[in-house]
């Protein structure tokens, strides 16, 4: 441990004993509680594992002597464990602690796992509560398990932070639920961040029992008494067949070659153990798992993924941002424009802060086809359950559309989502200007556009503010809160009280051009358009970013942003920035002829590979090395990916230099909520800082040696 | 019939008490049981209970839950009988509301909902109470009005329980500080016996419990009976209510944290649904007395019941009476000539052993009459009763289904 390991907040054994009924004997019922309220769940760190094993070694002794007929291990309320310390897992130096907490681990937890086999005293985890990685492996460790119908989550995330479920449950896991459904619970479900919620735990048999949380612990020790006089049997399903065990694992292990290439170790380790599983001793499989830990822990793709998974959560409080107290109240808002962008966001609007809200659009026909997307929109989410029909019909009921502006009136905050073209959108907010009151703030959602510019001729540009959403609405964290040249403190707290409300993660940005995601994108995108046009070929240059493990290939992502756009925002990124932002006749070309730039992709969940023929758009593939047309030798893959990180570092150094936004955090938390760039990149920062890019381009680090990487 | 005919006049249908249950009592201190625990939980935990002890009761017959307590507020607030309901997972058409009668809360419950059903306003109705005296501590929070005081309309003691029990000392000089001391002796020996034979538990739902510093626990059983209690020991304890006074801690009941609650059904819907008829209501009667000997109250009150249900309490074979204090229930045995130590007079034991949640107590007196009366076919009546801070009484005739003359009263008979 270093000297500035943060504080641990220590999460105690306690343990008390329970007379279970039926003249079952008597339980040792240990709860884990760090004495603090539900704000802080219980984490485990070094001090709480050894005070965990004390107390277990306690209860296997009274084991031994015969005193007790069970041990079970619960949490305080609504968590057993949320996982492992991580705090104090990201500060560690050396290979021999990260070995030792691995150890640790098992040390404390096999006690829970021997019990039965060593003094027959079958161990149960009464799982009240949220239990995510180490959390969920106490539970995985004892004989039987019980969950409540409230329980917050079960899950082992430990793939998705760089690091594998390592106190058990990569080798407890796919014994229990078989194979294929350990797949789901250490690499499918980490993915898509979606913990298990009970009844897919029990249907799935990571727990064997779910009760009612009203009265969850007085049933689940009923349940233990019930298990141990034989009243409840529970079977174990018999170990997958060799072939099958294969089958899957090496399925795995292509579909991540395929997506993740080699950006990262973990789910590789991940896949190693549970692949070894199958036939490994119980103690050979935890010592596999002890070492992959130690590897992963003092690697920088852990930290980087530790660093990126704090400053998302730690999202939910903005930096810069203004006194909330000042925020204008919003009881009614304003969009002008129905389009698609406009629609989800009235839908977003009334769905999260339940206040009317009026589309506006110049003739019925749109305004109507915006209404119905509203409409279609709630009932899909009723449809899939994820909707009340009472919240729908008020949704639905709470948007209204107009062709009338003067509708407006009443209205406290009105946001614009009309064409990004810089004419328009200062005709609508002078317009605009002579019908809301004068404490109405003013908000635009334009992706590229200056928003100084834009209000510029107002009387009062100090009420305008830039509230960037990401397409789609609804699913994209991330919102843009665009600080004008004029904007006020008031206009500013509005905007982040309305992005709160709509449980969006708000960056602060300055208002300069591309603000920070399409700024970086859309650059990264050039870059490597640059590069083909200049000869390198298209399939090369459309895979030379896998390194970096980006969600999709470049090609792939040009085509979801959708050509015209990229084109138009790289146009307009050049224009304002200058010539280091590349241009591409053949991008213009695609989109002139419409041309199909991808193929589909061959497997579910696999990237799409660019079509070879849209070479055509840039010319003849040149062999790398040689001379280019632009006169620049033809870069291979490497050297494609040499030149986005060298230009993407130039970049974030002018931006931090431009004040867009406080500091390099804020862009490695745009970069994951808004492009979806890896944790194990920690965004993006992190890695430059790692490869060594920052220092060559800009001579410094972004981030202090240690934050985000393993200190040298 | 002519198609304007009057509104069907409901006929009178029996009530009968199907089960009851309660949690185990726990000292009202920072250290007891329940001291993290909340009060409208214990009431939860006994509802759910109820329904999986009567897995025969679809949910949604339940025509009322009227859950008492003294004092309504914090987690005893918000009309307990309704919270109750939503948190134990009752459908949202189950209603439910609140009762005060200070320590007759649960008996009021009980009689006041078997009021709606014989009336035909419910079929079968939860009635229980709960007293967190650890975080309610009695009367803490009342604004008493001063007109009380002021035009002397009740002596400011007498809302001292302990107080009003010296006053019944000074009332009756017969009721003497050694028979209230050995029949709180006795009290105790009895709970003791009882508890080994097994008479205890099966009311008793246990109760997870938790404490930060301690951990999750789970109650299984009364914390407060002192079965070492002896005549020696309790003899010079001293008596805080009165310098020189009678009553000690150990003729009082503790200061208690707990719950109870009942099922209670008209005797054609449990023949209808096959619930079990334990005890049927013959009659219930309340009554007042001077606030300053309150613990009198079920004289008045047991001889209202027994005119309504035209017995004598010789007929009566069982007692259930709450132990507020020894001295309130030697006054009540002394009126009706009944010996100190009369087998029939809490079998059990009573509050003074194992505690008085004051709201709670009354649906505890009848589950434990129910078992009584099961050991006791040759028994035909019981009563349960009770005395009521500020001067009142309470008390409720049972008729034992297990005797060899019960034929139960049904809807048709009554028409007759």
């Amino acid at each position: 441990m270093t000297e500035n390991a943060p504080a641990e907040r220590v999460t105690h054994a306690l343990v008390r004993d329970v007379t279970l009924p039926g003249g079952a004997g008597t339980l040792a019922l240990v709860t884990l509680d760090n004495g603090f309220d539900h704000t802080k769940p219980n984490t485990l760190g070094p001090q709480g594992m050894a005070e965990l094993t004390a107390a277990l070694e306690g209860v296997r002794e009274r084991a031994a002597a015969g005193e007790l007929a069970a041990v079970a291990v619960t949490g305080k309320p609504y968590f057993l464990a949320a996982g492992a310390d991580l705090k104090g897992a990201q500060t560690i130096a050396s290979r021999d602690d990260a070995l030792e907490l691995g150890r640790a681990g098992h040390r404390a937890y096999s006690i829970l796992g021997d019990l039965r086999e060593q003094h027959g005293v079958p161990t149960f985890a009464f799982v009240n509560g949220l239990a995510l990685g180490g959390g969920l492996e106490v539970a995985l460790n004892c004989d039987y398990r019980t969950v409540a119908s409230d329980a917050g989550g079960l899950g082992l995330p430990e793939v998705s932070i760089g690091l594998v479920p390592g106190w058990g449950g990569a080798y407890l896991v796919p014994h229990l639920v078989g194979i294929e459904k350990a797949i789901d619970v250490i690499f499918t479900r980490p993915a898509s961040q979606k913990p298990y919620k009970p009844a897919e735990a029990l249907e799935i048999g990571l727990v064997d029992a779910q009760f009612d949380a009203a009265d969850f612990l007085e049933q689940s020790i009923l349940w233990a008494a019930k298990v141990l006089t034989g009243e409840v049997e529970v079977t174990r399903r018999e170990l997958d067949p060799q072939p099958v065990w294969d089958a899957v694992t090496s399925g795995v292990r292509q579909h991540l070659k395929a997506t993740i290439g080699g950006s990262r170790p973990a789910p590789y380790r991940a896949l190693d153990l549970v692949e070894g599983a199958r036939n490994a001793t119980r103690a050979e499989a935890f010592e596999a798992e002890d070492e992959a830990l130690a590897d992963l822990i003092m690697s920088d793709e852990m930290r980087a993924s530790v660093y990126a998974f704090n400053l998302v959560s730690g999202g939910k409080k903005p930096h810069g941002a203004p006194d909330p107290k000042i925020a204008r109240p919003v009881t009614r808002v304003g969009i002008v424009g129905a389009g698609l962008m406009a629609a989800q966001i009235a839908f977003l609007f009334a769905q999260r802060l339940q206040v009317p809200v009026v589309m506006r659009d110049l003739d019925q026909e749109r305004v109507d086809k915006g209404l119905d997307f509203v409409r279609g929109t709630a009932e899909k989410l009723v449809g899939r359950g994820k909707l009340t029909e009472g919240a729908a019909r008020r949704i639905v009921a709470s948007v209204s559309g107009t062709t009338d502006i003067q509708e407006f009136a009443s209205c406290d905050f009105v946001i614009e989502a009309v064409t990004e073209v810089m004419g328009l959108k200062k005709k609508v907010f002078a317009e605009l200007e002579d019908i809301i009151s004068p404490e109405a703030v003013l908000a635009t959602n334009t992706s590229a556009l200056s928003v100084s510019e834009m209000s510029a001729d107002l009387r009062h540009p100090e009420r305008v503010v830039g509230i960037h959403f990401f397409n789609p609405v609804a699913q994209m964290p991330l919102v843009e809160v665009i600080h004008a040249d004029k904007t006020s403190d008031e206009a500013l707290a509005t905007a982040f009280g309305i992005t709160k409300k709509l449980r969006k993660t708000a960056v602060l940005a300055a208002d300069r051009p591309g603000f920070v995601v399409n700024r970086l994108l859309i650059l990264v995108m050039g870059k490597v358009l640059e590069a083909i046009e200049n000869g390198t070929p298209v399939e090369v240059a459309d895979r030379a970013l896998a390194p970096l493990g980006f969600p999709m290939p470049t090609f792939e992502l040009t085509d979801l942003v959708g050509p015209a756009v990229a084109d138009h925002v790289l146009t307009s990124l050049r224009e304002d920035l200058g010539d280091r932002i590349p241009t591409s006749p053949g991008l213009k070309r695609i989109v002139s002829e419409g041309t199909r730039i991808v193929l589909d992709a061959p497997g579910k969940g696999l990237p799409k590979p660019v079509d070879p023929a849209v070479q055509a758009a840039f010319g003849e593939a040149l062999e790398p090395g040689t001379t280019g047309r632009n006169g620049t030798p033809v870069l291979d893959g490497p050297g494609v990916l040499d030149a986005v990180l060298t230009a993407t570092a130039t970049e974030i150094g002018l931006m931090l230099d431009e004040q867009v936004v406080a500091g390099p955090q804020q862009i490695d938390l745009c970069m994951i909520l808004g492009a979806g760039w890896g944790f194990h990149t920690g965004g993006i920062t992190p890695y430059l800082d790692r490869t060594g890019y920052s220092e060559k381009v800009l001579g410094r680090r972004f981030l202090p040696d240690g934050v985000a990487n393993v200190p040298a | 019939m002519t198609a304007t005919s009057a509104p069907t006049r409901r006929t009178v249908r029996d009530v009968v008490f199907v089960d009851g249950v309660r949690t185990p009592f726990g000292k009202a201190k920072p250290d007891g049981l329940y001291a993290e625990t909340r009060a409208d939980d214990l009431v939860v935990k006994l509802i759910r209970e109820l329904l999986r002890r009567h897995p025969e009761l679809p949910a949604e017959r339940i025509g009322e839950v009227a859950i008492a307590a003294t004092t309504q507020e914090g987690d005893q607030g918000l009309t307990l009988g309704r919270t109750a309901g939503v948190l134990a997972g009752l459908p949202d058409t189950v209603p439910g509301y609140a009762i005060d009668r200070m320590c007759a809360g649960a008996m009021t419950a009980v009689t006041t909902t078997a009021g709606s059903i014989a009336l035909g306003a419910a079929d079968i109705t939860v009635a229980g109470g709960v007293e967190h005296m650890g975080r309610h501590p009695m009367g803490f929070s009342a604004d008493v009005n001063p007109r009380f005081v002021a035009e002397k309309l009740v002596d400011p003691q007498a809302l001292n329980m302990g107080v009003t029990a010296e006053n019944l000392h000074d009332t009756f000089p017969r009721l003497t500080k050694e028979r209230a001391d050995a029949y709180a002796v006795n009290s105790q020996a009895k709970y003791a016996k009882a508890l080994a034979n097994g008479n205890i538990d099966p009311d008793l739902v246990p109760i997870a419990v938790r404490s930060t510093e301690l951990g999750w626990g789970l109650a299984t059983a009364d914390e407060l009976p002192r079965p070492e209690t002896t005549m020696e020991g309790i003899a010079d304890l001293k008596t805080p209510f009165r310098p020189g006074g009678r009553v000690t801690p150990a003729t009082s009941s503790p200061l208690t944290d707990g719950a109870t609650a009942s099922l209670l059904a008209a005797s054609d819907t449990a023949a209808e649904l096959g619930l079990p008829v334990r005890m049927r209501m013959v009659s219930y009667a309340f009554a007042g007395v001077a606030p300053e000997i309150m613990g009198y109250g079920p004289v008045p009150a047991t001889d209202k019941a027994l005119a309504s249900a035209r017995l004598t309490i010789d007929e009566i074979g069982l007692f259930e009476i709450n132990e507020a204090f020894a001295v309130q229930v030697l006054s009540f045995l002394d009126h009706y000539g009944i010996a100190d130590d009369d087998p029939r007079v809490n079998p059990y034991g009573g509050a003074i052993a194992m505690g008085h949640p004051l709201a709670s107590s009354g649906v505890r007196l009848m589950t434990q009459l129910a078992r009584q009366f099961e050991q006791h076919p040759e028994v035909r009546y019981g009563i349960t009763t009770m005395c009521v801070g500020l001067g009142q009484g309470g008390t409720v005739v049972w008729e034992n289904p297990h005797h060899a003359d019960y034929t139960g009263h049904t809807s048709e008979e009554n028409d007759k």
